[in-house]
């Protein structure tokens, strides 16, 4: 039975009759993350899904705050009405992990970022404050509703990709921008994703303002109705004013090449880019995010591949988007460390889950510290157990 | 006056054995504990204050590093983390029983990775230097404080710095990959790397902008950025600050974000203006100063589009900057201008809070009626964009309780930079100027949490004491009161 009260005081109470019984709670949003990482073994689920609202937008500020449990559509919705966006387009995972409204309490929880990361910043770059429920009950706020603020200790910060393990997030504070007036983006077939890294690395060293720079291989571009049959393809993202969207990629075709494809077409395909929709997945398919230095994508993207596994690449090949058999994760883990990164299981069958590292274990120093900074939060250990690490 | 935890009887009685002990783990050179070599030592960028330590190391090496401050650990010595020492807010301000821990030395690029669009450089290379390295090639280093010639980028760390180009490129935190740092135990350890997204929890985050309480960074990985193809500012003159802060939010909500929008009153004008011959006009009540990046035509398009925004508030003037050399002298002022309110008042004060930029006029006149009520003067320079304010607060230290007298006005615009939603400080940091403030703004369940998330990195809270947090209030701890210069 999921406990979903409609206010923070309600929060406030189930996680102190929590701590007062020492039972762990698996806390959520509305549970469209509940695959990604390790598998929570708890006697009580808490739900900020009922936490809804936005609590203020101020276009002229660039700033949006909104009470945990408010799904992204909402969110967007109400951006739009300021002709705004959140700047590191979330994404939806749901075509990895089952159907359902993500809450911009689980996208901040989880820092989930998608393409225009490798311009504009992660998700946890744009979270100017936080209000959330510690694991003795308290209510913690933590920056504010500025742009500019570095008072005292940023928890906005620790609390983005913590998933729920050090304080439970009630509302979200975050800086937004003004959504471009149009998009534009280069394609280029390509040989392999040598080639392709090659050619986005062209487009994010350039002085241009590149905001997406992807690599789909055969089997992932066929997965875009708009891209179907073009084979290999490097794709190039420009966002801005449209005089300067043109003459941008104008610039770029000249100096690089590639196809041209409009607003429409490259809105649409970017957004399937950050919904890892060019990803097949079979039913007992494990999935993996993998981050590495850029130039070391396509050797991780050949490792997975070599292992039995497939993916394509984001990020100007910094993200690596794998999916496989349980069986290749430690080629995936080793192909990442070999890319000098880090790798987080997304989804997983619940045996693999439980016993493999979903995240890089930190060194043992950090482990001592990460302990003791999880009993400074929670200190009985009653939020999310096992979300992230074992044990922790 | 400020008060201090009271130091440590023990250390100070064990200087001699302690100095030796750092001797034996580093060359002579590196040691310092002559009562005159130290003196460079005792005040930061705030030198209202200034307390001797009890000696000063250089080290070289991240394991140089984590040799000290095991060594200062197993002997219970407070450690003091110092980059240039420009620390508008006495963060890098020593206690008598400390140990300051100067990065001058680890001055090193370490590797310049353009592929990949980073750079790794030790904590005490200088924030301009790390945009020299690069600039030759085409790129840049994004936050640039107005520090930068000096300032270092460990320093940067500390404090998450920001600077006027921050409202497109954001502040440090956005701009960091990785970090290397050494615990209080000195344990050395890796926190993130050359690529985007950490995996597990958020220390790079956490550690930037802790002010050198939780750990000492010696090694950082930044973003390095190409270059936009060019950039132009402009300056537009008003008759009011409250007529420039509605074009601010004109500006801005017309979904126009400038690289930068920097704002000055008339008396930063004047001072800004007397020290640069930047050409800022004189007659206005109010400045902006706005630049726009990309090719000539964009910049073209971009310039336009603000001055047809700017139009219905009746600018008194409107001026594009026709060269490079006119750019360089618009922005000398505006970097200069802490130095230029020097040159005009005998001892000036910086405050540093943010607001919501809604509250710019209804801020500026409560601040003007603060002055007249106080009798000092205060010129005020900001980055408007993101509603960072920066009143220069103009006194005379020889002048009996005229430095109380301006610190109490820096407090109250604190205070009225809270209570209009905003915060102490934007990018200059807590230290030890605004650590009672804290109070301000925080409740005392939430400054403890903070606490316990401190001593979970420094159990012994051995790391930069005496700033950030309120000094224990009750029981009152026995304190030492260091004179004001």
């Amino acid at each position: 039975m999921i406990n979903a009260p409609e206010d923070e005081a309600g929060i406030v109470s189930a996680v102190r009759a929590a701590a007062d019984a020492g039972e762990p709670i698996l806390v959520q949003g509305r549970g469209t993350k509940l695959g990604m990482l390790r598998p929570v073994q708890a006697a009580r689920n808490l739900s900020t899904r009922n936490l809804t609202g936005i609590t203020l937008y101020s276009p002229k500020e660039l700033i949006v705050s909104a009470r945990a449990g408010t799904t992204i559509a909402d969110l967007e919705a109400t951006l739009a009405t300021g002709g705004q966006h959140l700047i590191a387009e979330p994404p939806d995972l749901s075509a990895l992990l089952g159907p359902g409204e993500q809450t911009i309490g689980g996208v901040v929880a989880a820092n989930l970022s998608g393409p225009r990361r490798v311009a504009w910043g992660a998700m946890r770059d744009h979270v100017m404050g936080v209000r959330a429920i510690n694991g003795s009950g308290e209510t913690i706020r933590s920056g504010g509703r500025v742009l500019k603020n570095v008072t005292g200790l940023d928890l906005c910060k620790l609390l983005g990709g913590s998933h729920g393990t050090l304080a439970i997030l009630t509302e979200v504070t975050l800086k937004v921008l003004p959504a471009p007036e149009l998009t534009g983006s280069l394609m280029f077939a390509v040989q392999g994703a040598e080639e392709a890294v090659r050619l986005l690395s062209a487009g994010l060293c350039s002085p241009y303002g590149v905001s997406g720079a992807a690599y789909l291989p055969a089997e992932a571009s066929d997965r875009i109705a708009w891209l179907k049959g073009q084979g290999a393809v490097a794709i190039i993202r420009i966002e801005d004013f449209a005089p300067s969207v043109e003459y941008r990629l104008g610039r770029l075709a000249a100096e690089l090449g590639g196809a041209l494809l409009d607003d429409e077409t490259s809105r649409a395909v970017w957004r399937a880019i950050r919904d890892v929709l060019p990803l097949r997945t079979e039913p007992g398919d494990a999935i993996w995010r993998v981050s590495v230095r850029p130039s070391n994508g396509p050797r991780a993207l050949m490792a997975v591949t070599l292992a039995g596994g497939r993916g394509y690449l984001d990020w100007g090949g910094g993200l690596l988007w794998a999916a496989g058999p349980p069986g290749i994760h430690d080629a995936v883990r080793q192909a990442a460390l070999d890319g000098k990164g880090t790798w987080t299981v997304v989804r997983a069958p619940d045996g693999m889950r439980a016993a493999v590292d979903v995240l890089p274990p930190e060194p043992a120093p950090l482990q001592r510290i990460t302990r003791r900074v999880k009993a400074a939060m929670d200190p009985g250990g009653i939020l999310n157990p096992g979300r992230m690490y074992a044990g922790l | 006056m400020i008060e201090q935890l009271e130091p440590k009887a023990g250390v100070l009685a064990r200087k001699d054995a302690i100095v030796a002990g750092l001797r034996r783990l580093l060359p002579d050179s590196a040691v310092i504990s002559e009562s005159l070599r130290l003196k460079p030592y005792e005040t930061d960028g705030l030198p209202a204050f200034r307390q001797t330590p009890l000696a000063v190391v250089l080290p070289s090496t991240t394991e140089e590093v984590a040799a000290v401050l095991a060594f200062l650990h197993r002997e219970g010595v407070r450690v003091i983390p110092r980059g240039a020492g420009t620390s508008l807010s006495g963060g890098a301000l020593p206690m008598a029983d400390s140990v300051v821990v100067g990065m001058m030395r680890m001055n090193r690029i370490v590797d310049i990775n353009y592929a990949d669009r980073v750079a790794t450089v030790q904590a005490g290379v200088t924030n301009i230097g790390i945009t020299q390295a690069v600039a030759g090639d085409g790129y840049f280093y994004a936050p640039d404080p107005s520090s930068q010639l000096a300032c270092m980028i460990g320093g940067n760390v500390g404090m998450n710095s920001g600077g006027a180009h921050c409202l497109k490129y954001g502040v440090t935190a956005n701009n960091l990959l990785g970090l290397r740092i050494v615990t209080i135990e000195g344990e050395i350890i890796d926190i993130g790397g050359e690529y985007l997204d950490a995996a597990g929890f958020d220390w790079l985050g956490l550690l930037t902008g802790s002010e050198g309480m939780l750990a000492m960074v010696t090694e950082v990985t930044v973003r390095i950025l190409r270059a936009p193809e060019g950039q132009r500012a402009m300056l537009v003159a008003f008759s009011s600050n409250e007529i420039a802060g509605t074009a601010v939010d004109a500006i801005i909500g017309s979904g126009i974000i400038p690289v930068a929008l920097e704002f000055m009153d008339k008396p930063a004008i004047h001072a800004c203006e007397a020290f640069a011959h930047a050409g800022y006009p004189l007659d206005a009540e109010a400045l902006l100063i706005i630049e726009v990046e990309g090719c000539v035509a964009e910049q073209d398009d971009l310039l336009a589009k603000i001055a047809a925004l700017c139009q219905p508030f009746d600018p008194i003037s409107l001026r594009v900057s026709q060269s490079a050399a006119e750019s360089l002298a618009i922005w000398k002022g505006r970097k200069g201008a802490f130095g230029a309110v020097g040159r005009i008042s005998p001892d000036y004060l910086c405050m540093d809070g943010t607001i919501p930029t809604s509250q710019l006029p209804f801020v500026l006149r409560r601040i003007g009626e603060m002055s007249a009520q106080y009798g000092l003067g205060v010129a005020n320079i900001f980055h408007a964009g993101d509603g960072n304010l920066h009143p220069l607060i103009m006194f005379d230290a020889n002048e009996p309780g005229c430095f109380e007298r301006a610190e109490q006005f820096g407090a109250d615009i604190l205070t009225l930079c809270v209570e209009v939603g905003g915060c102490l400080t934007g990018e200059h940091g807590v230290g030890v100027e605004k650590r009672e403030l804290m109070k301000v703004q925080f409740t005392p369940i939430e400054l403890d949490q903070q606490r316990r998330i401190k001593s979970a990195w420094d159990p012994e809270w051995l790391l930069n004491p005496s700033k950030v947090f309120p000094l224990p209030d009750a029981p009152l701890p026995k304190v030492a009161i260091l004179e004001a210069a």
